[in-house]
């Protein structure tokens, strides 16, 4: 049987899984490179996403176990986090409008990465510029919350509603997020700027390094930007829903 | 299916990366002190680590001389001795062995031994450097303000760590957490340079299996410090949020000193499993490089290939990953659900397999093999001996029921100071001797490396192994003075003057080394390129100390494995990684 048919069948055959596991070590240790088709910077940049994820779990996971263990009784999302619009009191808008907003950013950066490698340049910063707007207005809407939450009472050791530990992994943990996304806005900024100049046509040494800028800055600065969008979705599901 | 059947000797395939653009620096400040060159980092790093483990090192005697003359020195109170303990302990681990291991050796050498021109990203490289050394001066400035450094114990458990009654409640602790912060921020940057490195920018013909066992411990140890250093991040801004907006993390509700505090509902426990999450792995951070090390100073003077260098290279990785699932072991006296510690036990345990087989190897690349008895050489097998018996402590108190009565005894003390103090520093001190030659072009003195080596190896001996009597006897560690015990006979006293004696001694007798090292600058014979006739490929370079870019015009090709000596029908007797093939050669 030829290689073609294999991969036809239902199932792997023992032979094929071992082959092509040994296909993967192969790769891996092979000459030069073991991403064949990462480069330094994006295969930093998903290293240093691994490395994050491991702080943002670990910030979860303390506020979980803290949820678990203090003695009070947990405040109630829907309520907490509710706003009054029109004299109706609806759970999670301001949130849903928060998530909503950094997802679609996910969307128009994806689409910056497809012009940049284009090399439509004005699209691609235009759009880079429009990714940078939802994630400020995402600060700024967390800004909000903070401001309304703080009016109410809730501080970081603790607030009117229950358990202390809720203000504290609050402020913590979106603080923590908006940090990343506020970093975010910062180098899409500054990355839309070298796009819209033509900076990585002409090889401009960048700004933090003396080498020469190349389009695949922005795709790197994506994977950023998503990752702080997937975290986003964990925090919604496991702070807000829970 | 692989490539098995293909002749391993061949010419590798072309380049596929083209060369790097590197930074050429304009002025002596940018050549030497913010400067983007690995090597230069290197030592920046090294020369650093060793500041403060200077200062680590006196400490310890501030802890030994209280031991053996309880309250007969004026300036140690007891305020003075905790501090000592805790600032001892968390320099000596952190500052001094993870920053010399990854950002000094693992900058110097991870570049020269895949063949790279430097580190990935050397301005990146430069930052963690510079932001390592703010986090250093952050943590001794600790010494310079009211209530000076925190005693909290290098484990910082709360809530003692955050409570008035702590020396350093003021600032000191602050100071500790901000310190940490900003060293794991700037370990983060070198990290990720180093596993890149490593990755991607190996040159032709250097696969994965034809790395030194220096370039993979090294490895190992940077890819679990980015995974473990997250647990610690994450436990300092918790607790340093505790302590400063009071915040209730870790801070359950309590009583101090007839007050009642605003703490409520926190969980201490939390604490410990975040910082052994990152506490366990640093052992391993700390031991995988110089299991490397080791590998490669063994395998070169004694002139024999590493014995199962396949083994070697997968029980590093088997190392660490099991080291990431068994922290749970720090924490059976804190209350553990007996299933977890019967997990933690077994993952603890079973840790002893691959490590056994490492010093299974050890021994048999020494066996029938043509030892020559030099400095680094001694140092070597000084580390086989201390860490095996470290291991073997370690199995005791691995453990539930062993560890329980141990663990707060001077037992635990006896155990990780041979298995990641003694035997860790050992290894240092002969990768500086063994690369010392590369680093300045000149010999460091054998006579005074052999005097330093036979002072240290047995001096540590001295003071350690008496520790694990001490232990058995119930000789409890962190207490600051033990008065009228009745447990403890008045023989335990005179023991430990004797330790005290001896770690005196021996300290002092580190000068020999730092004298050894700077005299050798000027002083010490001319080394050549390759003195030790190494095969691996730092040793193989135009220029030696290695040139900004290392290797001149053209990048090394790599035809074998680093291990390729005693070779039958070779010229000498050893082939470089970039020699070309001999006809007929099949190395791996």
């Amino acid at each position: 049987m030829t290689a073609e048919h294999v991969t036809t069948e239902p199932a792997m055959s023992e032979e094929t899984l071992r082959s092509r596991v040994l296909g993967v070590v192969a790769d891996w240790s092979s000459d030069q490179r073991s991403f064949k088709s990462a480069s330094w910077g994006k295969a930093m940049m998903w290293i240093f996403l691994v490395s994050d994820t491991f702080v943002f779990s670990c910030f979860l996971i303390s506020y979980m176990t803290v949820r678990m263990s203090t003695t009070v009784e947990w405040p109630h999302p829907s309520e907490i986090f509710a706003l009054d619009i029109g004299g109706k009191k609806i759970p999670l808008i301001l949130i849903a409008i928060m998530t909503f907003d950094l997802i679609t950013s996910s969307g128009t950066m994806a689409m910056a990465v497809n012009f940049a490698y284009a090399r439509e340049r004005k699209k691609a910063a235009i759009l880079m510029l429009v990714t940078a707007f939802f994630g400020a207005a995402f600060v700024g809407m967390q800004a909000f919350e903070w401001t309304k939450l703080i009016h109410e009472g809730v501080r970081p050791w603790g607030n009117p509603f229950g358990a202390a530990q809720f203000g504290s992994s609050f402020f913590m943990i979106t603080g923590f997020h908006g940090f990343h996304v506020s970093v975010g806005v910062l180098f899409l900024l500054i990355i839309a700027r070298a796009v819209w100049r033509g900076d990585y046509d002409v090889g401009r040494p960048g700004f933090f390094t003396s080498r020469k800028g190349r389009y695949e800055i922005v795709e790197i600065m994506g994977l950023y930007w998503h990752f702080v969008d997937l975290v986003w979705v964990f925090i919604f599901a496991f702070f807000y829903l829970w | 299916m692989t490539d098995a059947s293909v002749p391993q000797n061949v010419a590798p395939p072309p380049a596929e990366v083209e060369d790097v653009e590197l930074y050429h620096a304009h002025s002596w400040i940018t050549k030497y002190v913010f400067c983007q060159d690995a090597k230069v980092i290197a030592i920046q790093y090294a020369g650093t680590a060793i500041a403060v483990g200077i200062l680590a090192l006196v400490l310890s005697w501030v802890i030994r001389l209280q031991l053996a003359f309880p309250g007969a020195i004026p300036f140690i109170d007891a305020s003075v001795y905790y501090q000592s303990v805790t600032m001892h302990g968390m320099i000596m681990v952190v500052y001094m062995l993870t920053a010399i291991f990854l950002g000094g050796f693992g900058n110097y050498l991870i570049p020269l031994m895949v063949g790279a021109r430097d580190m990935v990203f050397p301005y990146v490289n430069m930052l963690s450097y510079w932001v390592y050394l703010i986090a250093t001066l952050v943590l001794v400035s600790s010494y310079f303000v009211p209530g000076g450094p925190t005693g909290a114990g290098w484990t910082l458990y709360p809530p003692q760590s955050i409570l008035t009654g702590t020396p350093g409640y003021d600032y000191g602790i602050i100071l500790m957490l901000v310190s940490l912060i900003l060293f794991i921020v700037g370990f983060t940057m070198g990290g990720l340079n180093y596993v890149v490195t490593v990755l991607q920018a190996r040159t032709r013909g250097m696969t994965l299996m034809r790395m030194p066992l220096t370039v993979w411990g090294i490895f190992a140890a940077a890819v679990m410090a980015l995974l473990a250093f997250p647990g610690l991040f994450v436990a300092c801004v918790m607790l340093l949020l505790d302590r400063t907006l009071g915040t209730s993390f870790f801070m359950p509700s309590l009583v101090e000193l007839g007050e009642r505090k605003d703490y409520v509902g926190g969980s201490p426990i939390l604490f410990q499993h975040l910082f052994w999450f990152f506490g366990h792995p640093e052992v391993y951070i700390v031991a995988l490089p110089a299991f490397g090390v080791v590998s490669d100073l063994i395998s070169v003077h004694a002139r024999k290939n590493i014995f199962g260098y396949r083994m070697m290279v997968w029980a590093i990785i088997a190392i660490g990953v099991l080291s990431m699932v068994v922290w749970g072991h720090h924490m059976y006296v804190s209350g553990m659900d007996p299933w977890f510690g019967f997990f933690f036990a077994v993952t603890t345990l079973a840790i002893a397999v691959p490590t056994a087989l490492k010093v299974y190897n050890w021994v048999l690349t020494l066996w029938h093999a043509d030892i020559h008895f030099t400095t680094p050489m001694l140092f070597a097998l000084g580390f086989l001996v201390t860490f095996v018996n470290g291991g073997i402590t370690g199995l005791y108190l691995g453990n539930v029921i062993v560890d329980v009565p141990l663990s707060a005894t001077l037992f635990v003390v006896a155990h990780f100071h041979m298995v990641m103090g003694i035997a860790p520093v050992l290894v240092i001190f002969g990768a500086i001797y063994h690369w010392y030659p590369k680093i300045t072009g000149r010999m460091m003195d054998e006579r005074l490396g052999k005097i330093h080596f036979w002072i240290t190896f047995l001096g540590a001996y001295a003071i350690f192994f008496p520790m694990h009597y001490l232990g058995v006897l119930g000789m409890p560690r962190r207490f600051y003075e033990m008065g009228e015990t009745a447990f403890v006979p008045a023989s335990a006293a005179t023991l430990n003057i004797v330790i005290t004696v001896i770690a005196l001694a021996v300290g002092f007798a580190q000068s020999i080394f730092f004298y050894n090292l700077f005299k050798s600058l000027k002083h010490g014979a001319p080394a050549g390129g390759n003195p030790w006739r190494a095969a691996s490929l730092e040793w193989q370079t135009p220029e030696t100390p290695p040139g900004h870019g290392n290797w001149g015009k053209h990048l090394p090709v790599v035809y074998r494995w680093p291990y390729a000596y005693s070779v039958p029908g070779a010229p000498e007797d050893f082939l470089p990684q970039n020699a070309p093939p001999m006809s007929g050669e099949h190395s791996p």
